[in-house]
């Protein structure tokens, strides 16, 4: 069943490459469903045993001690269920949509659910970094050949450099993996756990692995490709990136950095931190001053990671667990401001919010439903951001008041921008862009309904989420400290 | 040994092919019979090691797999030949035969024990070589190449003699066993290290490493298309075969005179590669180039001679010849529409033939080194022993420079999709279809399970 959750996506893949136009959608939608309904089938272990862990493990290249190991356990499943909740969600938004060479698309789409849900599961160092390289390639292709910006330079070359960015990052991963496996026995993550390395040596391999996951989160200063990727990718691409590949950086600060690197973290995490904070406050105030909808959310974005990201390395209990229910939150809410913005970007034709205004009045259901998603990610109390964001600002608190004060503005600059953006597209006056704003059809409806149900469950029974996760930090802290 | 006896019989046959008048059925004959070779050889893989004429030749794990290596090559590249050779088809037997001794230089280059052997290996590829480079006769480019590569090359083998004749001289033998029971057994000449120098160089020359790489974006870019792909693979691994061979057995011991340059010369083939290769707008000059880099990567196996080495570089030298023909393959079509070897001649491709553009990209990714194809392997066995041999700063430097190679690769890529007037109405021969897709979905393999293709 384990391996099952990624070898689906990749066969369904390669069925959506060959199979017509007209079909694939479906084809990918089904297998989509299919795909969460086994990590559903997977999670339902935990109920009976909160500290249910099930691996596989198979000798890859017996001369270099190379293994193929999976493993499922309380932290990695909860990210595993993001990925493979959001798919559907995803593939669902973009059916209203013309898409051209729709098999290849949506075979790229399936692709990279396969090497995301590789890289939550792997539990040895080199084949991680294959699922995390094979997880950036679809979404180079998405990005570049899938765009709708009209200009064909801009497109290459955003994409060009969103992918060499990344790919950047992730050599010096590489550097660092192969550094390990000259001093350890395999990769394996139990063993990499037990390695003992030297502080200089340590920092230097810190940095490394720092690098590969900033460049992915984004972290201030690493942060440069995001808003014109996320700007000029399709908004499907969008979703894919913010709400659920930005997590391979966040979920690996805590799965590979923190624990393998106990003094290299404690060596970098005061700079560390400063750079989250001022990732989170200059995102919120870049963001306040956007027009074009997609780049706010992108700052937006840029805000919030930030404190997620700070939250791994303050290294205590809260930190983690305000950590992990905000990497959902922010996964399920950035997928659902994104979505407002493509359906905006479909019936209006374009995303400056200064243009638009008074889609309440034609569209109320429309409106209803993004209110709360928006609110959702100004974190208010009851949905799920809140819960997150409480605890990380907590941990932060514990670690050094004035940290806290700092990443604390973010949630009234986070209300100022996003209220903003309400009151202009939303309220006002009609428009002649919006006075012929068509309301939610079905399919819409079913992603909106679907994403709000989660932020409640999660925002009022958040208690699901740290129960199965609690055993794993437990070890990951001991991991830390040794 | 049977596979150097039974290619040379192979090459004489096509030469007299002509006389049976076979010429039609040349290329199918002669692929069909680098099989059968294949078959025999691999029949080997796990036999003793045992040795030919007086200790001259000498097989075993290393030159099977070589051996078995290079007959892949020239089987894939013959087979290209199928249409290559289409206009001129009175010299096609001619050109294979030639092509085959070429494979039988490089064969006695992977399993001399002798440093006679090893010279003659040599000098049967090089001079197999100098002929193809010119075969494209009434083209001036194509004997500026032949002409220029033999000046160079002669000149090279020369220094490459005079290194052996030193080494005869301080060791009183040319046999490796015995030069390198002098070099462990008492304090060396200083001729025996002059010696070493000699030699390092004329092969730094054979593999166009930094500062003896000029002939190679000139050569490369005069030749023919098919013989471009087969100097960069059949030429480079045989090359590097013999490098290593002769390296990890007789001079490993005296690695520490001679180490640094080597690091010092790693370093700045791979930096002068990568950065002629960035500015370069023909494809067959970006591949030249990026095979100076890629000498500089497999030439970290010779300095880390200390290391299991063979296994991470026999990898590397396979996956970089089967990207280089499938990239290969799909510029052979290209060129035979759009007479141009130039970037801009692959605009539009990806619309029009998304089959070969798909094999070409994928190609051009597993060279760039990124995974799931061979590729990426290969660079990550090499590397993680370079840096178990303790070059942290050679590794970093090598990672910090494919990622600076990634943007040169990517240039083909961006012009598959490029806007452009060229319809690619003719279909393109299947043989280059069939090639492009054999060498990929052996990148793909090797990429997914590696263990397959490790032999050591």
């Amino acid at each position: 069943m384990l391996l099952l959750i990624f070898i689906l996506p990749l066969l369904a893949s390669l069925a959506v490459a060959f199979s017509g136009k007209a079909l694939s959608k479906w084809v990918a939608f089904g297998s989509s469903l299919v795909t969460l309904a086994v990590t559903l089938l997977l999670y339902s272990n935990f109920h009976a045993d909160a500290a249910f862990v099930k691996e596989w493990k198979h000798s890859w290249v017996a001369s270099q001690n190379l293994n193929f190991y999976v493993v499922v356990d309380g932290f990695s499943i909860w990210l595993l269920l993001l990925t493979n909740f959001l798919m559907p969600l995803i593939l669902l938004a973009t059916f209203k949509k013309e898409i051209k060479k729709a098999n290849a698309f949506y075979a790229l789409v399936l692709f990279m659910q396969f090497g995301l849900n590789g890289v939550f599961l792997s539990w040895n160092g080199l084949q991680y970094y294959i699922f995390w390289e094979l997880a950036l390639l679809p979404i180079y292709f998405i990005v570049w050949l899938w765009s709708e910006e009209a200009d064909k330079a801009v497109r290459t070359r955003t994409a060009f450099k969103f992918f060499i960015y990344t790919l950047a990052g992730s050599l010096f991963m590489l550097f660092g993996f192969m550094y390990l496996f000259s001093k350890s026995p395999s990769l394996d993550l139990q063993d990499l756990y037990q390695i003992s390395l030297n502080s200089n040596e340590q920092i230097i391999l810190f940095a490394c692995f720092f690098i590969a996951f900033a460049v992915k989160i984004p972290v201030f200063p690493f942060h440069t490709w995001q808003a014109d990727t996320y700007r000029v990718a399709p908004t499907a691409g969008t979703m894919l990136l913010s709400g659920i590949m930005l997590k391979m950086g966040t979920y690996s600060l805590i799965r590979w950095l923190v624990p393998i690197f106990p003094d290299g973290a404690a060596f970098w995490t005061p700079y560390i931190l400063v750079l989250c904070a001022i990732g989170i406050v200059y995102g919120a105030i870049i963001a306040i001053r956007q027009d074009n909808l997609k780049n706010l959310l992108a700052y937006s974005s840029l805000s919030h990671v930030g404190l997620i990201a700070a939250g791994a390395f303050v290294l205590t209990r809260e930190g983690f667990n305000g950590s992990l229910a905000q990497m959902l939150a922010h996964g399920i809410n950035v997928v659902g401001v994104f979505f407002i913005a493509e359906i905006i970007l479909n019936r209006t034709g374009q995303l400056s919010i200064d243009t638009l205004g008074g889609i309440r009045s034609v569209a109320p259901r429309f409106f209803t439903l993004s209110l709360i998603v928006v609110l959702a990610s100004v974190a208010l109390p009851t949905t799920n951001a809140f819960i997150g964001e409480f605890l990380l600002l907590f941990s932060l608190y514990q670690y050094n008041t004035w940290l806290a004060v700092v990443a604390g503005t973010s949630v009234i600059l986070g209300a100022v921008y996003m209220l903003r953006m309400v009151k202009k597209v939303f309220l006002g006056n009609v428009s002649n862009r919006t006075q012929s704003f068509a309301d939610l059809n079905w399919s819409e409806t079913v992603v909106f309904v679907a994403l709000i149900a989660v932020i409640f469950v999660l925002g009022l029974y958040p208690k699901l989420i740290f129960d199965t996760a609690q055993p794993v930090f437990e070890t990951i802290l001991q991991t830390a400290s040794r | 040994m049977k596979t150097l006896t039974y290619t040379s019989f192979l090459g004489i046959f096509c030469l007299v092919a002509e006389l049976l008048n076979l010429r039609k059925l040349l290329i199918p004959l002669v692929v069909l019979g680098l099989v059968v070779i294949g078959g025999l050889t691999y029949a080997d893989l796990n036999a003793e090691s045992a040795s030919y004429f007086h200790d001259m030749l000498r097989t075993d794990k290393f030159s099977v797999s070589f051996s078995l290596l290079l007959l892949l090559i020239t089987a894939l590249i013959v087979s290209l030949g199928q249409n290559f050779f289409k206009e001129d088809p009175s010299k096609l037997s001619d050109y294979i035969a030639i092509i085959i001794f070429a494979l039988c230089g490089g064969i006695a280059m992977v399993s001399f024990a002798n440093m006679a052997m090893f010279y003659i290996g040599i000098e049967i590829l090089s001079i197999s070589f100098y002929i193809l480079a010119g075969t494209n006769k009434k083209d001036v480019k194509s004997n500026e190449a032949a002409m220029k590569y033999f000046l160079m090359g002669s000149f090279a083998s020369g220094i490459l003699l005079m290194g052996i004749t030193l080494i005869y001289g301080a060791s009183g033998s040319f046999n490796l066993g015995d030069i390198s029971l002098y070099a462990t057994a008492r304090n060396a000449d200083a001729i025996f290290f002059i010696g070493i120098i000699l030699i390092l160089i004329g092969l730094l020359f054979k593999v166009s490493a930094a500062p003896f790489h000029f002939w190679a974006p000139d050569v490369y870019e005069g030749s023919p298309m098919l013989m471009t792909a087969l100097m960069s693979t059949l030429g480079k691994v045989a090359s590097f075969a013999a490098f290593y061979r002769l390296f990890s057995i007789c001079f490993s011991i005296s690695y520490d005179t001679y180490g640094w340059v080597l690091s010092v010369l790693i370093a700045l083939t791979i930096l002068i590669g990568n950065f002629s290769a960035l500015r370069q707008e023909s494809f067959k000059r970006i591949l030249a180039f990026s095979g100076v880099t890629n000498a500089g990567f497999m030439l970290m196996a010779i300095s880390s001679i200390y290391g299991k080495m063979e296994g991470p570089l026999f990898f590397y030298g396979l996956s970089y010849s089967l990207a280089t023909i499938g990239a290969f393959a799909v510029a052979l079509y290209v060129s035979s529409v759009t007479k141009s070897d130039k970037i801009e001649a692959f605009n539009g491709l990806a619309y029009k033939r998304p089959l070969l553009s798909a094999l070409l990209i994928f190609a051009m990714f597993s060279i760039a080194g990124i995974p799931p194809f061979a590729g990426f392997f290969a660079k990550y066995f090499l590397f993680a022993e370079a840096l178990k041999s303790g070059h942290f700063w050679l590794v970093l430097f090598a990672i910090v420079n494919s990622i600076i190679s990634v943007y040169y690769y990517f240039k083909v890529v961006f012009a598959l999709f490029a806007k452009s007037e060229q319809t690619f109405e003719e279909t393109p021969s299947p043989v280059y279809v069939a090639v492009a897709l054999v060498a990929v979905a052996l990148l793909i393999i090797a990429g997914v399970a590696p263990g397959l293709f490790m032999p050591f």
